[in-house]
């Protein structure tokens, strides 16, 4: 290795970084308690609709509101909430709008088990349909030789 | 195979434009990213917050139980709000009731600086520098507009400018059916 090459390197150690440090942590850092408490935040904010920018969620989002709510739910972690509770304290505030899951209840019945409903009226169509086919078509002629393409 | 089987793709085709055609209907009628407040029929959140030219005094939710009033939050950063400015400035006297200006996550001078340039259509202004109490109301992006009853139930909520379309055929006629429920 050639001794030149060497404060090169060192740049280019600096510049990576320069660049990757404020990346790993890009919106503001918080004072976690630990790696897990830090996970157990991730994991939540993620779960979690920013209101401002709505296809964003908390974890990701740099609108002002995200940030004052990702404090909030530091704040409540550090108090000892659980997730459910700061689940609860949002949609309370803010509607089930704010859960990327909404819950099970009537008014998303509809949401949650219309696929399943439209994939069983297609399944028994289908099931109708080729059983009719299955009984039609011993009395249908083979194809001619040659003819099938 | 019967005529009903072998119409049955058209049928499903006709259920599937229908269903399409009811969205964009509805999306045409409906703000795609207004939330619906949890908080209407509900109990106004208790705030306690000083009054943007006398900080050193506050206003809580206390004082202002026993009358019906609006609350509209706003900012000298937000855009919309300049826009609903002219607005209450034009409507805030014949409403008849309290207009409580809550300035959002504000720097004070900035607001009043705003206030004097546009002209203030408050009766009293409050300030929630942080946007603490804001988060308890529900507040996701100014302008929004409560309208809270004499038992400080919060009745309906705004999302956006208000205009003088909507206070006339909504925000007036539900002033006058809370107050009379609260002279009652």
């Amino acid at each position: 290795m050639s001794a030149f090459l060497r404060p090169w390197r060192i740049l280019l150690i600096a510049v990576a970084l320069a660049v990757a440090v404020p990346a790993a942590h890009a919106i503001d850092p918080l004072p976690f308690k630990d790696r897990a408490q830090e996970l157990r935040f991730q994991n939540l904010t993620r779960q979690l609709r920013c209101l401002v920018c709505q296809n964003e969620d908390l974890a990701d989002s740099n609108a002002d509101l995200a940030r004052d709510l990702r404090h909030q739910i530091f704040k409540m972690m550090q108090a000892g909430k659980t997730d459910a509770q700061i689940k609860q304290y949002l949609v309370e505030r803010y509607s089930d709008y704010v859960l990327y899951k909404p819950p099970v209840k009537p008014s998303t019945w509809l949401l949650w088990f219309g696929p399943g409903v439209i994939l069983l009226i297609g399944a028994f169509g289908v099931a109708r349909y080729v059983r009719g086919r299955a009984r039609t078509a011993p009395s249908m002629p083979p194809p001619a030789d040659g003819d099938d393409w | 195979m019967n005529r009903v089987t072998r119409l049955l793709p058209l049928i499903a085709f006709g259920v599937l434009v229908l269903l399409f055609g009811f969205g964009i209907w509805w999306n045409t009628r409906h703000s795609q990213t207004e939330v619906p407040s949890p908080l209407i029929g509900k109990p106004a959140p208790a705030y306690t917050l000083p009054y943007l030219y006398q900080p050193d005094k506050q206003l809580s939710k206390a004082d202002m139980l026993g009358q019906v009033y609006l609350v509209n939050v706003f900012a000298s950063w937000c855009f919309a709000c300049g826009q609903e400015h002219p607005v209450l400035m034009a409507q805030a006297q014949q409403l008849g009731v309290p207009l409580i200006g809550y300035d959002y996550k504000d720097a004070p001078d900035d607001a009043k600086a705003w206030l004097a340039k546009h002209g203030n259509p408050y009766t009293y202004v409050i300030a929630d520098r942080k946007g603490d109490t804001a988060i308890n109301f529900g507040v996701y992006g100014a302008p929004e507009t409560f309208l809270v009853d004499a038992k400080g139930i919060i009745r309906y909520k705004r999302i956006g400018p208000m205009t003088p379309a909507l206070i006339h055929d909504v925000i007036e006629p539900k002033i006058a059916q809370l107050k009379q429920e609260a002279s009652r």
